[in-house]
């Protein structure tokens, strides 16, 4: 739910959670985007990073420039005059995936446990726009939701020790994209030539908080002729 | 790579990475931290070779790499006691010293400590990515090349000369490096101490853990009592941001102390470790055991105070000047390699 009045919770010397709301959801989104926003455009002083997250904020500051207190005031202050609804207007993404096979090793699974066929897990992937409501977990890692009810599946009961870039997966109703190879635990159903996460690049990450995102079922071949 | 060669790696020793204070603002793409895990080792091995604190530095893991001076260079070694030595000879740390051209620094073996720090007069020239040369391995970018270092790499600085002239410093209190057992660390409880009942909360401030082997730069994974959440409470929470020092239990109710490798994370903190000791955290090894004591937010405040007393008290402090044309010719007979230390600071 989103909450009335927001939870502060502080994370050792040096740093303020700011928890909105304990859901996943596009009015909560709102609410954190636009807290985000007014810090980014108004900055607080001692303050150094904040990270935005489904449903909280964490204020990370100079514990000898500022204090969680202080903060928690600023923070109430801005909370007042916030309007959620003065977000940027989203862009939308496509994204090309190549699914199972083994670009998408859990495919078939994740088809018997709905009880449908890979190639209705494929259409149902598609057939909705996705809402990115976080980056986390590692550099350029979208958190997207929400996937159709059908689609709805467990993380693997094991994690894989090496998820390859570039891979498609689902963990109960959200949707997200390996940038780079790395342990994972979600159910892999197929990889897009897209680069999530270039350094070299502005911005780095390839979806933003706030972005919409169409994935597009495209052939080994084509997904070969992809340049960036 | 601008700069002057100045380090070349012989070998690596198992995880050298270039490292400095981390990169920060860069949360909402998933870009961590980063850094030295032992922040105030590193910024004390760049104020004793004259650098900014936040100069890169390598980062050397219980063995520590081999490493040839290809010109002459101020360098100092922090944090854990690898037992550095020059040409063979052990060397002091916690204070400057100048490598000759050809010099071998290496490292005889682990006393205490888990990561020993290498500073070098003017800073290790690597190129900035997003406001840091700090390594992220996870997706490989910063430091030289995005990953730690090989044999044969060529470390360059930035007008390293200038440097000679300002060793000779040193620390006279060094911060204590962790013992290996008993390892007291100050938290402050939460943010989701509210998650576990009062007797799990009394369980985990009386038990001692054991650090595991399976720790690394992302985070000191411990075994100990089960720390078990409330019933009724899912495994994991709404993934939210994190900040090193974070002591986060999953499911398998075994406490992980995140050191600064993720942005953000899905597990409940029962407790986060308090600045002033992390860089105690981050000198855990495998085998050593930690109990947390949970401290004010008064108390974790004035610790942090103190220590950046002690490094502005570093920075102020007075420089044996050596100029260089008091260095010898590395061929030469060394007062100091008679006692058996390459000292050329009385």
């Amino acid at each position: 739910m989103l909450y009335t009045n927001p939870e502060y919770r502080i994370m050792g010397d040096r740093a303020l959670l700011v928890e909105l709301g304990d859901h996943i959801g596009m009015d909560l989104h709102r609410k954190v985007s636009a807290l985000f926003l007014a810090l980014n455009d108004a900055p607080l002083e001692g303050v150094v990073e904040i990270i935005p997250a489904y449903g909280s904020l964490l204020i990370i500051f100079d514990p000898l420039r500022t204090r969680p207190s202080l903060v928690q005031e600023q923070v109430r202050a801005i909370l007042k005059t916030l309007d959620p609804s003065r977000i940027p207007e989203a862009r939308t993404l496509e994204i090309p995936v190549v699914y199972g096979g083994e670009y998408g090793p859990d495919l078939d699974w994740v088809a018997g446990y709905h009880g449908i066929t890979p190639e209705e897990v494929v259409r149902l992937h598609t057939s909705v726009v996705y809402h990115v409501y976080m980056i986390g977990f590692m550099p350029g890692f979208p958190y997207m939701g929400e996937l159709p009810k059908a689609l709805v599946t467990p993380r693997k009961e094991t994690p894989r020790t090496a998820v390859p870039q570039g891979s498609v997966a689902l963990a109960q109703a959200q949707t997200g994209i390996y940038p780079s190879r790395s342990p994972g635990g979600w159910q892999i159903i197929g990889r897009t030539p897209r680069r999530l996460f270039d350094a070299s690049r502005w911005p780095p990450a390839l979806l933003q908080m706030g972005d919409q995102v169409r994935f597009i079922a495209v052939t080994e071949e084509e997904m070969e002729g992809w340049e960036e | 790579m601008g700069g002057m060669k100045a380090l070349e790696i012989l070998s690596p020793g198992p995880l050298t990475t270039v490292q400095d204070m981390g990169r920060l603002g860069f949360g909402k793409f998933g870009v961590p931290r980063s850094g030295a895990a032992d922040p105030l080792s590193l910024r004390v091995a760049n104020l004793l070779v004259g650098n900014r604190e936040g100069d890169a530095g390598l980062e050397m893991t219980v063995i520590g790499a081999r490493i040839k001076a290809l010109r002459n260079v101020a360098i100092a070694v922090t944090g854990a006691d690898l037992q550095p030595a020059i040409n063979g000879l052990l060397m002091k740390m916690w204070r400057s010293h100048v490598l000759r051209k050809g010099d071998i620094l290496s490292f005889k073996g682990r006393r205490s400590g888990c990561r020993a720090y290498l500073a070098i007069g003017g800073g290790i020239h690597v190129p900035h990515v997003m406001g840091s040369r700090s390594t992220n391995l996870t997706a490989g970018f910063g430091g030289l090349g995005g990953r730690p270092l090989r044999g044969g790499d060529v470390l360059c600085c930035d007008s390293p000369g200038r440097h000679l002239t300002s060793t000779g410093k040193s620390l006279d209190s060094p911060p204590p490096i962790c013992c290996s057992t008993n390892q007291r660390l100050r938290v402050i409880p939460g943010p989701q101490d509210h998650h576990f009942s009062i007797r799990t909360r009394d369980l985990f401030f009386s038990s001692l853990f054991r650090v595991t082997p399976q720790s690394d730069r992302a985070g000191i994974r411990l075994a100990g009592p089960p720390i078990k959440a409330l019933e009724g409470v899912d495994e994991s929470i709404l993934s939210e941001g994190v900040v090193p020092g974070a002591i986060q239990v999953p499911g398998d109710a075994q406490p992980i102390i995140l050191l600064g490798e993720t942005a953000t994370g899905g597990y409940r903190k029962i407790a986060t470790v308090i600045s002033a000791d992390l860089p105690l955290a981050a000198q855990l090894t495998p085998g050593n055991s930690v109990h947390f004591s949970a401290v004010s937010l008064d108390e974790a405040l004035e610790a942090a105070r103190q220590t950046e007393e002690m490094l502005r008290r570093l920075r102020s402090s007075e420089t044996d000047l050596l100029l260089p044309t008091t260095i010898a010719p590395s061929h030469s007979q060394r007062p100091s390699m008679a006692r058996g230390r390459y000292n050329l600071c009385p």
